[in-house]
C-alpha cells in the first residue's frame, strides 16, 4: 500500500489531480460554514452583474443571486450526487456480478443476457426512458445514472469473481461446509473490493458528467435548487448577453472531471506493473548508439566484421550488459555458428548489426559493425534502412509471431521487395511465387494467398528464409531459425540453408543454443557465454577438442544419436544476471575446474592459429587443441 | 461472409426483443395512468376511461407488449399527441437530422482520434506525445454541451464565423454548403469526447503492437519507418481499436441529444427531452427502441467490419 502511494506521488499530474480535488472537495464539505451569500435568494434588481463587482465576487445570474454561493452549493450537490450515484451503481452492479461469477451457469449466463441487453442501449436513451418513467428531478437522475452505469461493473465484477471462485481457498471454504452466503462475504467480497473501488475510482467523473448532463437538459436537479449542470442550462438562454453565467459553473464541472481522470489515470498507472518496468515503451527504428571509446580501425577479415561490439540494457538506474565486447566475422560463402544458453546475449549481438535492438532501453555503447570494411554503427537511420533485407536479411525464430498475422504471404514477400525497388504488381506476385518455391513451398502459385495462421510452422519458416532472400542479400542473420520446429523440418530447413549457401554464395551467421545445427551447417563456431565469446574455431576442431570448460559442458549436453545410454548432463547453475558480472571468469561459479585466479581479474581472449579460448585452465590446452 | 452476417443477424433478434421489452417495462413503471396526462387534471372520468380504452390500456400488461410490438413490426408506432402526428414520420424525420450530425462527428472522432494515438505512440514521451496526451485530457474532461457553448460563443458571436445555431439557414437556399456551415462546430463539440477516448485507447493499442516481433520483421527486411508505423502497426493495432470505435458510436449518439440541445439541431434527442418535458410517452417509447435498434444494427456492422480486418476470426 505504501509503494502504492509512493508510485502515485512521484506521478506529478496525478498528485496535482489529487491536489485539486481534495481541495474542491474540503470546500465543498465547508460550504455550509462559509460566509456565503444565501444561494437561492433572488434580487431582481442586481442581476447579471459582471464578475468582481461589489458584493459578488463572481458576479450574480439571471434573478440576480450570487454565483459564488450558487457556485459552492452546487458543486456540493454534483459532489454528492455523482459519488452516490457512482457507490449505487457499484454496489448493485458489484452483486449482480459477484452472483453471476459466484453460481455462474444457468444464472450466470441469464443475468449476463440481461446485462448485454441493457449495453446494447447508447447509455442515454436508457437514462432518458428512466428518467421519462419516473419524472424529472435530481434523485430520479440520480437513479438513471446509477442504473445506467450498473451493467459496466457488473461484468468487470462477474469477470474477477470468476477467477476467484475456481481458487483454493474457495473451495477449501465449500469443504470446511461454509454457506455460499458466508463464502461470498468472507472470501469473494474482500478480493474483489480493490477492483470495485479502483472502477469507480475511473468511472466517477463520468457519473457527475452524465447527471450534470441531465440537469443540464432540465430533467435533474428542479428550480430553485441548481447542480452545476442546472446552473448551466438555466443560464444558456443569456450564454450572449452575459457569458460569465455560464463559464462559471462550466468550469468548475471540467476543474473536477479533468482532476478525478488525472488521479485516476495515475491510480491505474501505479497499478501497472508493466510501467514499472518499461516493457510499454515502443521500440524506435533503429537502435540507440552512444559511443564513448574510440572506433576500432578495420581489419579486412571478412564481409561483415563485428568488432568488440558492447550492447546494454539501460532500465532505470541498472545496466545490463548483454554484449561486453564481441568480435566476429563471416565470408562470403561460409557459416558462421553462434552458440550459447538463452540469456548468453548471441541474439542480442546479431540484432545489434543491423540496429534492430529494441530502444528503449538497449543502447550500443561501443565496438563496431563493419559491413564490406563500413562502420554501419550510428550511421544514419536512411543508411541504415536501405541496408535491412538488402545487404543483410535476417530469419527469426517462431514465424507465427514474426510474420504479420493481418497480410497475405505473398503481400509480405512483395513488400520486402517493394522497400527497396520499383516493382509493379504483377511482377512482384511473379517474383513472390518464384522465393516460395526456391524455398520449397508446394503449390506456390495458391499459398501466396495464404495469411500466416494458415500454413504450418515449417512452411512459415520457409517464408521467412523466402522474405530473407527476396533481395538477395550478401548476408543472413539466422536467428534460431529452427528452434520452434520438430526435429524432421528443422533438418528440410537446415539442409534448404545449406544449399542456398553454396548456390547463391551467402555468408551465414547461425544463431543457436544447438550442437548439433552447428555441426551439421557451420563452418565455424563462436561459443558464448555472458556477453562475450569463451571460445572460437572451426567446427571440425572444437566439436572435437572443446578447450572451455563450458564448451566441453555445453556439448555433454547434446545427446548423441547411437551413442548408447549416454547421461544428458546439465550444467548446474545459472548464467550470471548481466548488471552484476563478477570479477574475471563469469563461468567461475558453475565450473568444476575453478581455481582461486579465475576470479582475480579480466581473461583475455587467447589464440593459436584458427582456435581461441577465454580461459586460464582449459580442459586441454589450447595449443594441442589447434595442432 | 454471407452466412456470417446472416448469422450475426439473426442472432441481433433475440437483443432487439430484449430491447423492447426494457423499454415497455421501464415505460409500464410509470405511475398514473397516460390519460390523464393527454387530457390534463381537469378530463371528467368517463372520458379518461374512454380514452384508456382507446389505447389499449385496460388489457392486461402481457397483451399490451404484445399489440405494441406486433404495431411497431408493421411500422407503425403510435400517434404522438403532443405534436398530433405518427410517432414514426417524426422520428424518421427527426432521426435524418442527428444521423447527419451524429454521422459527421462519428467520422472526425475516428479519423482525428486514430490519427492522434498513431502519432502520439510513434513519438512516445516526445513533445507531439506531451501535447496530445494533454489535449486528449481535456478534451475527455470537458462537458461537451459546456464546449459548444463556448463554441458558439467564439465561433459564431466573437468571429462570426459560423452560425449560432440550427441545421438550416432561416432565409436562403438549403444547399449542401449551407448545411456544411451549420454542421461544423455541432459536429466538432460532439466528436471532442470520443476524438479523446479514441485517441487513447489508439496509442496504447500501438504501443502494445509496436512491441511484437512482426514489426522487427518489417523492420528488418527495410521497410521504411512510416510504413512500419501507418501499415504494419496500425493494420494490427486496428483490430482493437475497430470494437472501440463501435462503443464511441453510442457515446457519439448519447453525447448528441446535449449537442442537439445546445445548437438547436432538430435531431431525435432534442425530440426526446422535449417528449419527457411534455410526457408524450408514446414518442418517447418509439424513438428509443427506434434509435437502439439502429445502434444494435450498426454493431453488426461494426463486427463484420472487424472479420473483414482480421481473416484470424471464424466467418
Amino acid at each position: 500500500m505504501m509503494g502504492f502511494l509512493k508510485l502515485l506521488a512521484r506521478n506529478r499530474l496525478a498528485l496535482a489531480g489529487g491536489i485539486v480535488l481534495s481541495f474542491v472537495v474540503l470546500l465543498a464539505l465547508i460550504t455550509p460554514l462559509l460566509p456565503l451569500a444565501e444561494p437561492n435568494v433572488t434580487n431582481t434588481a442586481a442581476r447579471f452583474q459582471k464578475p468582481f463587482s461589489e458584493g459578488a465576487l463572481l458576479g450574480t445570474d439571471h434573478l440576480g443571486r450570487d454565483l459564488l454561493s450558487r457556485l459552492m452549493w452546487g458543486t456540493r450537490l454534483s459532489l454528492a450526487v455523482g459519488f452516490a450515484a457512482a457507490v449505487v451503481a457499484a454496489t448493485l452492479g458489484a452483486a449482480i456480478g459477484i452472483v453471476a461469477g459466484f453460481y455462474g451457469g444457468r444464472t450466470d449466463n441469464l443475468i449476463m443476457r440481461g446485462v448485454d441487453m441493457l449495453m446494447a442501449f447508447p447509455y442515454i436513451l436508457l437514462a432518458l426512458a428512466i428518467v421519462a418513467a419516473l419524472g424529472p428531478g435530481l434523485f430520479n437522475a440520480l437513479i438513471a445514472v446509477a442504473a445506467v452505469n450498473v451493467p459496466f461493473f457488473a461484468r468487470n465484477i462477474r469477470g474477477i469473481t470468476v477467477g476467484i471462485a475456481h481458487k483454493e481457498f474457495v473451495d477449501a471454504a465449500r469443504l470446511a461446509g461454509l454457506s455460499n452466503t458466508r463464502i461470498i462475504l468472507t472470501e469473494i467480497l474482500p478480493n474483489v473490493i480493490p477492483v470495485i473501488v479502483i472502477a469507480m475510482s475511473t468511472t466517477i467523473g463520468w457519473m457527475i458528467l452524465e447527471t450534470a448532463g441531465l440537469s443540464f437538459l432540465g430533467l435533474g436537479s428542479q428550480p430553485p435548487q441548481a447542480d452545476l449542470g442546472s446552473m448551466l442550462g438555466e443560464a444558456r438562454s443569456a450564454l450572449i448577453t452575459n457569458p460569465h453565467t455560464s463559464v462559471v459553473p462550466g468550469i468548475m464541472i471540467l476543474i473536477i472531471v479533468m482532476s478525478i481522470n488525472l488521479l485516476g489515470d495515475g491510480v491505474r498507472d501505479a497499478l501497472d506493473p508493466r510501467l514499472k518496468s518499461g516493457a510499454l515503451s515502443r521500440p524506435m527504428a533503429a537502435t540507440l548508439v552512444s559511443r564513448k571509446d574510440p572506433v576500432p580501425p578495420a581489419e579486412g577479415k571478412g564481409l561483415l566484421e563485428v568488432q568488440e561490439l558492447q550492447t546494454q540494457f539501460h532500465v532505470k538506474d541498472r545496466v545490463y550488459r548483454a554484449v561486453g565486447g564481441v568480435s566476429l566475422h563471416v565470408k562470403p560463402g561460409e557459416c558462421l555458428g553462434v552458440i550459447g544458453e538463452s540469456g548468453s546475449g548471441k541474439s542480442v549481438t546479431a540484432l545489434s548489426v543491423m540496429g534492430l535492438v529494441a530502444s528503449p532501453p538497449g543502447v550500443i555503447t561501443g565496438g563496431a559493425v563493419r559491413y564490406d570494411g563500413e562502420d554501419l554503427i550510428g550511421a544514419p537511420y536512411r543508411k541504415l534502412r536501405e541496408m535491412r533485407g538488402r545487404n543483410v536479411a535476417y530469419i527469426f525464430q517462431d514465424p507465427l509471431a514474426t510474420l504479420h498475422p493481418l497480410y497475405k504471404v505473398g503481400d509480405q514477400l512483395i513488400e520486402a521487395i517493394r522497400s527497396h525497388r520499383p516493382i509493379s504488381k504483377s511482377e512482384g506476385q511473379a517474383k513472390a511465387i518464384d522465393l516460395l518455391k526456391a524455398v520449397r513451398i508446394p503449390n506456390a502459385e495458391k499459398r501466396i494467398s495464404d495469411h500466416p495462421h494458415e500454413m504450418s510452422g515449417g512452411m512459415r519458416q520457409r517464408v521467412g528464409i523466402a522474405m530473407a532472400l527476396a533481395n538477395d542479400p550478401d548476408i543472413i542473420i539466422a536467428d534460431e531459425p529452427t528452434t520452434a520446429l520438430d526435429v524432421t523440418v528443422q533438418a528440410q530447413i537446415l539442409s534448404l540453408l545449406d544449399d542456398l549457401r553454396r548456390s547463391r554464395g551467402l555468408a551465414i551467421v547461425f544463431i543457436t543454443h544447438d550442437f548439433g545445427v552447428v555441426g551439421q551447417l557451420c563452418d565455424r563456431v563462436a561459443v558464448m557465454y555472458a556477453g562475450r565469446i569463451v571460445e572460437e574455431g572451426p567446427t571440425q576442431s572444437v566439436l572435437e577438442t572443446p578447450t572451455h570448460p563450458y564448451t566441453a559442458r555445453l556439448m555433454a549436453c547434446v545427446p548423441e544419436l547411437g551413442a548408447g545410454k549416454r547421461r544428458l548432463e546439465a550444467i548446474p547453475g545459472l548464467p550470471p544476471v548481466v548488471d552484476k558480472l563478477p570479477k574475471g571468469c563469469a563461468f567461475a561459479d558453475r565450473c568444476d575446474r575453478v581455481q582461486a585466479d579465475c576470479r582475480q581479474g579480466e581473461i583475455d581472449l587467447e589464440r593459436e592459429g584458427t582456435r581461441a579460448v577465454r580461459c586460464i585452465h582449459p580442459v586441454i590446452p589450447l595449443k594441442e587443441a589447434a595442432e | 461472409m454471407g452466412r456470417y452476417i446472416l448469422g450475426r443477424l439473426i442472432s441481433a433478434i433475440p437483443v432487439l426483443l430484449g430491447i423492447t421489452v426494457i423499454v415497455f417495462l421501464i415505460m409500464a413503471l410509470i405511475p398514473g395512468d397516460p390519460a390523464t396526462a393527454i387530457l390534463g387534471s381537469y378530463a371528467t372520468p368517463e372520458n379518461v376511461e374512454k380514452l384508456n380504452r382507446d389505447l389499449g390500456l385496460d388489457k392486461p400488461l402481457v397483451s399490451q407488449y404484445f399489440i405494441w410490438l406486433g404495431n411497431m413490426l408493421q411500422g407503425d408506432f403510435g400517434t404522438s399527441f403532443s405534436l398530433n402526428r405518427p410517432v414514426i414520420d417524426e422520428v424518421l424525420e427527426r432521426f435524418n437530422a442527428t444521423l447527419i450530425l451524429a454521422g459527421t462527428s462519428f467520422v472526425i472522432c475516428s479519423v482525428l482520434g486514430i490519427m492522434a494515438g498513431v502519432i502520439s505512440a510513434a513519438n512516445q514521451y516526445g513533445w507531439a506525445d506531451k501535447g496530445i496526451t494533454f489535449v486528449v485530457l481535456l478534451g475527455i474532461s470537458i462537458p461537451s454541451f459546456f464546449l459548444g457553448m463556448m463554441m458558439i460563443l467564439f465561433f459564431s458571436v466573437n468571429l462570426r464565423v459560423f452560425p449560432v445555431s440550427g441545421m438550416w439557414p432561416i432565409y436562403g437556399t438549403r444547399d449542401i454548403w449551407a448545411l456544411l456551415n451549420h454542421l461544423v462546430l455541432p459536429a466538432t463539440a460532439l466528436a471532442v469526447v470520443a476524438t479523446g477516448v479514441i485517441a487513447r485507447l489508439s496509442r496504447s493499442a500501438m504501443l502494445e503492437v509496436l512491441r511484437q516481433d512482426f514489426i522487427r520483421t518489417a523492420r528488418a527486411k527495410g521497410v521504411h519507418e512510416r510504413g512500419v508505423i501507418w501499415r504494419h502497426a496500425l493494420k494490427a493495432a486496428m483490430v482493437s481499436i475497430i470494437p472501440v470505435l463501435g462503443i464511441q458510436a453510442g457515446f457519439v449518439l448519447s453525447g448528441a441529444v446535449y449537442i442537439e440541445i445546445v445548437f438547436q439541431w432538430p435531431g431525435v434527442g432534442r425530440m426526446l427531452v422535449d417528449a419527457i418535458l411534455t410526457r408524450d410517452i408514446l414518442l418517447v417509447q418509439g424513438g428509443v427502441v427506434f434509435v437502439a435498434a439502429c445502434y444494435v444494427l450498426f454493431n453488426i456492422v461494426v463486427d463484420v467490419a472487424q472479420s473483414l480486418l482480421d481473416p484470424r476470426i471464424k466467418t
